[in-house]
């Protein structure tokens, strides 16, 4: 009995390890060890190509690349964390760009002004699909891979119906211009508001109500019914966010490119997807973070860009980071079973640790 | 003191052939734990969601602290101090024990940015301390999230939640159901806590040790009413099993 009754007592008293100190609670986030994994790729690069790759044209190249994809990673991460997923972003952000140059285009002229009424046009195109989004997936119940996938097909065929598949070219020049003269604090304009945009985003996901609420969703939607959050309102505005995302980075690409894109987004959705998921947000919702999708976004930017000054056909860009995003969530899964079964010390930058020792 | 904070006068409610309540009486009083047992389907679950506004009720009256009231929602029930511990505990398990037990309630921060939904985090913090210890403090582990934490760190997590918002009655769903021998121990001790703060608690289980051990009432539910009361401390578990069976009916019937 007293034996039955001690191995009781252990299992209620908590291992005051692991929870104690923050660093130790980093290293149990997938995030920071994938971060590890991207300083990995970039020390290999740095001294496969030296200052070639080190150089500062090389870091904003690449975070050029990574400006519209992020603002689009923040609005997948909420919506990821909701359990939900988003399909329609790159098909959103065509057909808010071809909207946005359309209207710029009939008010005419070269300026801000202009600029701004694009803008406006794209944004609310983007809420529009967004909330559409979010309504189908909320009140009708259709699962959101379903409803989005929907939405990205026909999204993008409106885009096509109205420019006859024709990319549309007015884009005022004090757009471009932004994008191509202007810099802030050292830093390109679009990778600027890219960041801008991002750490907006972890604060709200990780310091405001919306973001609790959203985290409380995809952990456990009946839960957070039952506490009184307005889980259907909030679905909406979630996906309504990654919508709204998706228009605001529609002009970024129309400052970026001087033009719609229509035929190039094809892929930007999974590839956000693959960088959300990367940087430990979990695709069942409940976990994850802005971090991390940072991490993720910069992962197969850098890749691309390594293979390029190292002489590698860029196309195993693609073989690398399928590879990186199945073995992230391998060990992303074992670590949360390993978690389950009692020994959450045993994160994988832990052992890493321990075994470099 | 003297009337119920929560009584039940006749209440019914059919679900087409099937009366799951079946003229049911049901009372409780400030600061007491009133078992509420039955065999499966005789109607304890189906009362509880009647007391709660889960169930609209065929017949019957609520009278809550001497007031006929209708409660139609559990938004209804929340505002009259009431609140359900289920047995599924209803957490959000990538949360940790603070973000749950506010879950819905959060603390704005203390001026404009309370209005843009930021949350004081460190006075929910103290405060889920303070009720946590109030408890009997088995959680600890205030950051770490409750998926990771035993069914008795979280059976308290969900307590906690409740009587920090419910201050007239708690109700249990079978508390200590999927437990093990010290947590199980350390939940009965939390609802004598909760009891001895005088709040009400209705404690549903198939238990009969702990009910005789933390109830000051028994009530036996069959076929969807109240067949019999009984006073805890005069009472065994052969008589309930009986009363819950129609065994003692039957030989009351007789006599």
């Amino acid at each position: 009995m007293s034996v039955i009754a001690k191995t009781e007592e252990v299992g209620v008293v908590d291992p005051p390890g692991p929870k104690s100190s923050l660093l130790s609670r980093l290293g149990n986030t997938q995030s920071v060890w994938i971060l590890g994994v991207l300083l990995a790729i970039i020390a290999f690069f740095s001294i496969a190509a030296g200052t070639k790759f080190l150089s500062t044209s090389n870091f904003s190249l690449i975070s050029q690349n990574v400006a519209v994809w992020a603002v689009l990673g923040v609005g997948m991460t909420f919506v990821i964390i909701t359990s939900g997923i988003d399909l329609s972003i790159g098909s959103v952000l065509v057909f808010s760009s071809v909207v946005a140059a359309k209207v710029m285009a009939a008010v005419g002229g070269d300026g801000w002004g202009t600029a701004f009424i694009g803008l406006a046009a794209a944004l609310a195109s983007g809420i529009g699909w967004g909330v559409l989004n979010g309504y189908l997936v909320a009140k009708s119940k259709i699962p959101a891979l379903i409803v989005t996938l929907g939405t990205l097909s026909v999204a993008l065929g409106l885009a096509q119906v109205v420019t006859g598949g024709i990319d549309v070219r007015t884009v005022p020049e004090a757009l471009t211009d932004f994008n191509t003269y202007i810099k802030i604090l050292g830093i390109p304009t679009l990778p600027f508001i890219a960041l801008i945009v991002l750490i907006l985003g972890g604060i709200i996901l990780h310091r405001t109500k919306f973001g609790r609420y959203t985290y409380a969703i995809g952990s456990n939607e009946e839960a957070a019914r039952r506490v009184g959050v307005k889980v259907d309102r909030h679905l909406i505005l979630v996906y309504g966010l990654s919508g709204m995302l998706a228009g605001f980075a529609a002009m970024m690409a129309l400052a970026q490119f001087g033009t719609t894109t229509i035929a190039g987004q094809s892929l930007t959705n999974l590839n956000v997807i693959a960088a959300v998921v990367i940087g430990g947000t979990s695709i069942f919702g409940g976990e994850g973070s802005i971090f991390g999708t940072v991490v993720g976004l910069f992962i197969p930017a850098v890749l691309q860009a390594g293979f390029v000054i190292i002489g590698v056909q860029p196309f195993w860009q693609g073989v690398a980071v399928g590879t990186v995003l199945v073995a992230a969530v391998y060990v992303d899964q074992s670590r949360r079973a390993a978690a389950l079964r009692g020994a959450s010390s045993s994160s994988p930058l832990r052992s890493l640790l321990r075994r470099s020792k | 003191m003297t009337q119920p904070i929560l009584e039940a006068r006749g209440i019914s409610r059919s679900f087409g052939h099937v009366r799951a309540l079946a003229n049911a009486d049901f009372d409780i009083y400030p600061g007491e734990v009133v078992a509420l047992i039955g065999d499966n389907g005789a109607g304890k679950s189906t009362l509880v969601k009647a007391l709660t506004g889960n169930l609209a009720l065929d017949e019957g009256q609520l009278i809550f602290d001497g007031k006929p009231v209708t409660i139609s929602s559990p938004q209804e029930a929340s505002a009259l101090g009431m609140e359900v511990v289920y047995q599924d505990l209803a957490l959000a398990p990538h949360l940790n024990p603070v973000q749950n037990m506010y879950l819905g309630r959060e603390i704005p921060r203390k001026g404009i940015l309370g209005k843009f939904g930021f949350m004081d985090e460190k006075a929910m913090e103290s405060a889920a301390v303070a009720s946590f210890a109030e408890l009997g403090g088995t959680v600890r582990a205030m950051k770490a999230p409750i998926g990771s934490m035993s069914g008795g760190q979280r059976q308290q997590v969900a307590i906690a939640r409740a009587i920090s918002w419910a201050d007239k009655i708690v109700i249990l769903d079978e508390p200590t159901a999927a437990l093990g021998v010290v947590q199980t121990k350390n939940v009965l001790e939390s609802i004598k806590r909760v009891r001895d703060k005088g709040i009400a608690v209705i404690l549903i289980s198939h238990s009969m040790p702990h009910v005789l051990e933390v109830a000051n009432r028994v009530q036996v539910m069959r076929l969807g009413t109240r067949v019999a009361t009984y006073d805890a401390a005069k009472t065994s578990v052969e008589e309930l099993v009986g009363a819950m069976t129609g065994a003692l009916d039957k030989k009351g019937e007789a006599a």
